[in-house]
């Protein structure tokens, strides 16, 4: 469907990395393992490994992005690439030079990995079906369609909180719809075998067919929440209310918002996460974002991790001429 | 000049012909069928054996780019594709730049298509000016400069009451409306709404953008006494919502573009661009659908919905390229690999192609009957081509079907009698009775 | 060739004989995976430490990175202690070019500043491509380039010969 061809080789292997849905257990379980090994660094003396020495990571962000820029651009230093960062314009590719013309520009420049954000579903796939052989592109958000190191990271995260992904129950709350970050969540937490995924919001916020993902819908949190074990908050961005998907962000925080009454509906031990930059008070209540069981900012600290580790397999894989085993 | 073509197998689904026999052809017209006129002398012979001849094919909307779009497609490079797909007679809808919203346009096009002495354009008139949906066109000097009919061009009118005096207005001109029914604010996508956009993160496309309108457009025109004929179906709701108009005895038709028939959501995998259409390529269940309305005649015509391109329309992010896929060179090809199945007799889909569009367009073309114009395709049924962006002759080469191995090569198209497109290589000339 | 074990203890002799000559009364052992954990972990108890065992895995400092890639089987280095100022024995089980040890070294000093760092290795085979040698050696032997030496384990340890075809 739309998982991609292009992501791997002839041998199976990640050379790209633009979408969760299709891979196999085995790509994400390296990913996370790779990653617990990575996680140590930060706690060093020298947070820095020599791996990419010598690499160029160049990010395209052709929709802004301050978080995620930061830790792709460190994650690439930790690994001791050489990095820059260019923000793109829409709208300087819309008339004029085209995004081929800017990729053949920026190639041009001898860089081994591309890290793109774009505002539509796809592009990292276009990307990566035009960039030359040599290049490694990480889909860092592509529309609404996968946002697939921010779903790895919060596997992780899980993964180091609750292992049994078998017996876990995860609610995913509020605008599923326009979210990537949700999509490619969904599908690493099927890929990893975790016993139900929930999708918590009302019918305006959630695609059409979404059970086709493999989730099970709840239009009522007070449900939607019982019993789980790990709870996802989905930022709700300001413009979705114009679009009259919604009355007013009060209503939304009152009938969806994680507050602690709510929270208290999940397992007592239940974690909770947000991919981040959250809005208290709309979709997440200030005492549970700060709160003893929020994972947040721990999810921001493993998300370095995840992409060194995403980083270090895709070019890594790239060194091996494709047809040759390791 | 006067033309035999001699021991083809005649397809003319208006006569219910389908059999092996000689046209004769005088004076741009159909002389005879079988036997030869009186004092017939023949000045050209064409051996049509073992292939199939059967009227020229009439495609009721392509998109020639021409004025306004010209580093995209010419009239003239379109007609010239078209007549070598065996396409004789074309249907510009009015959504060119400038829009045929006056004489001079309708004037202007058709001059260029007659100095390129390819296959046939006509054109339809914009429904209102400029487009707008607001003020109306001026249908009846559009008529008389030779309109064949008034369309809203794809862009529908979202104002209701425009819309039922644009209807009533060009009721009273006895002029055939083609409509496009799809709201506006439903619009707003990319993709089929359903599981594959869900996936792939394309916004949707409901099928209500498609049958709320259809719906409210049938009841709109219940009492008005006009001729509606509703463009490029997709759904199979709206086949059903046609079906019981025209069985209560409204007077509307309806067409499906042939890509309808052969792909569906699924197609758009890998975010293809190619298979970027609009409307939207809906599930397998709307697939078969459609081939089925075709085939029972509720969908009474087969377009190519020609829309080219040039190659950076297409190369980009999904959201970012211009929806449309160049069709005319393979009309022909997917008509008959479909009349290759269950879902159509071959006698059924030339109708689609010639006679069903002509009736719709109220011209006496699109038949062999004597007397008619003889606008002819000539096809050998057995050769199977490979769709390669070489073979196109389009200027666009944006088709998802690169790669496909489609029937029927076209060997000869007649515009009136006389030879716009020959390709007899396959045959050699010492061969010819 | 001998059994790992025995190499051990010949190792433990060498060390404890070198240990007491350079007047290091508590040093600290630190594993290469996967083989030199094995090693040094066998090599603790029988000198009796009580400092920690560390473990380096040195996937991300290989210098043929460009040419194959992370180890697919990267595991967390674990230095349960503070590098800085600790007398440290690198231990590994097969030294062949040197390569692994100038990268072990590399990770080390990221970790801190070690009074000093002593290597002792199970089979030193010879064919250095770099200015390292071990102080501590369970066997010495020269072999032709094309031989592999490997160690499995962890029970029990045992050296695997190939010789080339």
């Amino acid at each position: 469907m739309s998982a991609s061809k292009v992501q791997l080789d002839r041998q199976g292997r990640l050379r790209h990395f633009l979408t969760v849905e299709g891979l196999s257990r085995r790509h994400l379980i390296e990913i996370l393992d790779t990653a617990e090994s990575l996680r140590g660094v930060a706690e060093r003396r020298v947070k820095k490994l020599p791996t990419l020495h010598g690499k160029t990571v160049v990010n395209l962000f052709f929709e802004a992005s301050t978080r995620t820029r930061t830790t792709f651009e460190l994650a690439a230093k930790r690994l001791s690439a050489d990095v820059i960062t260019l923000n793109i314009a829409h709208s300087s590719t819309v008339k004029g030079e085209t995004l081929l013309d800017t990729l053949q520009n920026i190639e041009a420049m001898q860089c081994d990995m591309f890290v793109v954000r774009h505002q539509q579903s796809g592009a990292a796939e276009f990307i990566a079906r035009h960039v030359k052989p040599h290049i490694a592109v990480l889909n860092a958000g592509d529309g609404r369609h996968a946002h697939p190191t921010q779903g790895m990271l919060d596997a992780f995260t899980i993964r180091r909180h609750k292992p049994d992904f078998a017996n876990l129950q995860v609610a995913i709350v509020g605008d599923i719809l326009h979210s990537r970050v949700a999509r490619s969540l969904i599908h690493a937490l099927n890929i990893l075998g975790v016993a139900e995924i929930r999708v918590v919001a009302p019918r305006t916020l959630l695609p059409a067919a979404v059970e086709g993902l493999g989730v099970r819908v709840f239009l009522d949190p007070r449900e939607g929440l019982k019993d789980v074990d790990v709870v996802v908050m989905l930022r709700l961005q300001k413009e979705r209310m114009e679009g009259a998907l919604l009355p007013t962000e009060q209503e939304f925080f009152q009938r969806y918002g994680l507050t602690e009454e709510r929270l208290a509906l999940a397992k007592p031990d239940a974690i909770v996460m947000h991919p981040g930059p959250i809005n208290r008070g709309v979709e997440i209540d200030s005492r549970v974002a700060d709160g003893p069981r929020s994972v947040i900012l721990e999810q921001v600290t493993n998300g370095i991790a995840v992409r060194m580790a995403i980083m270090s397999i895709t070019l890594g894989n790239h060194a091996r001429p494709d047809g040759e085993d390791a | 000049m006067r033309t035999a073509i001699r021991g083809g197998r005649l397809i003319d689904p208006a006569h219910q012909i389908d059999t092996v026999t000689d046209v004769f052809i005088a004076e741009g017209r159909i002389a005879g069928i079988g036997r030869a006129p009186d004092g017939f002398t023949m000045e050209r012979i064409i051996d049509a054996r073992e292939r199939i001849v059967c009227p020229g094919l009439i495609d009721l909307c392509a998109r020639l780019r021409e004025p306004g779009h010209e580093h995209k497609a010419t009239i003239a490079s379109e007609a010239r594709a078209a007549a070598t797909a065996g396409i004789t007679t074309l249907v510009c809808p009015p959504d060119t730049d400038p829009v045929i919203d006056e004489p001079a346009v309708v004037e202007w096009i058709r001059r260029r298509a007659e100095a390129a002495g390819q296959a046939r354009v006509l054109t339809l008139g914009a429904l209102t000016h400029r487009l707008r949906g607001e003020r109306l066109a001026e249908m009846a000097a559009l008529k008389d400069a030779g309109c064949v009919g008034v369309s809203d061009g794809g862009r529908p009118i979202a104002n209701t009451l425009v819309l039922r005096r644009a209807l009533e207005y060009a009721a009273t001109f006895d002029l055939t409306v083609f409509l496009t029914p799809l709201d506006p604010w439903l619009d707003h996508g990319l993709a089929h709404e359903g599981h594959v956009a869900t996936r792939m993160g394309l916004p949707g496309i409901p099928t209500a953008a498609e049958t709320g309108p259809l719906a409210r457009d049938l009841e709109l025109i219940r009492d008005l006494g006009v001729r509606v004929h509703f463009c490029r179906l997709s759904s199979a709701r709206s086949v059903e919502l046609v079906a019981r108009a025209r069985s209560e005895g409204l007077a509307v038709t309806a067409d499906v573009a042939v890509h309808h028939l052969h792909l569906s959501e699924t197609d758009l995998s890998g975010f293809d661009s190619r298979c970027h259409v609009r409307p939207p390529l809906r599930g397998e269940r709307d697939r078969d659908a459609l081939r089925a309305g075709l085939a029972s005649g509720v969908l009474g015509a087969l377009c190519s919905d020609h829309q080219p391109h040039e190659p950076d329309a297409k190369q980009a992010p999904f959201g970012d390229t211009e929806p449309g896929i160049s069709g005319l060179d393979t009309l022909l090809g997917l008509s008959l690999h479909l009349a290759r199945t269950d879902a159509l007799a071959l006698p059924a889909a030339l109708e689609r192609l010639t006679w069903g569009p002509a009736r719709i367009l109220g011209l006496d073309r699109g038949h062999l009957g004597a007397g008619a114009p003889a606008d002819i395709c000539i096809f050998d049924p057995a050769e199977e081509w490979r769709v390669t962006a070489d073979r196109l002759r389009s200027r666009g080469q944006n088709s998802p079907f690169l790669g496909w191995e489609l029937p029927g090569q076209v060997t000869h198209t007649l515009l009136e009698g006389r030879v716009i497109y020959e390709n007899d290589s396959a045959r050699p000339p010492g061969d010819r009775p | 060739m001998r059994d790992a074990e025995f190499l051990i203890e010949a190792m433990a002799v060498q060390l404890r004989e070198l240990l007491a000559r350079r007047g290091i009364g508590e040093p600290t052992l630190v594993g290469i995976h996967t083989g030199g954990v094995w090693v040094a972990d066998r090599l603790r108890r029988r000198l009796d430490l009580a400092t920690p065992l560390g473990k380096l895995d040195i996937s991300f400092y290989r210098d043929d990175f460009s040419r194959i890639g992370v180890n697919p089987q990267v595991r967390p280095s674990e230095l349960p202690f503070d590098v800085d100022d600790r007398h440290l024995v690198l231990v590994d089980d097969v030294l062949y070019t040197g390569r692994t040890i100038r990268a072990a070294l590399n990770e080390l000093f990221d970790y801190g500043r070690p009074a000093s760092v002593l290597l002792a290795v199970l089979v030193d085979r010879g064919g250095r491509e770099l200015p390292i040698e071990a102080h501590v050696a369970g066997s010495r032997l020269e072999l032709p380039a094309g031989d592999h030496i490997r160690l499995t384990g962890p029970e029990p340890l045992q050296l695997l010969m190939q010789s080339a075809p």
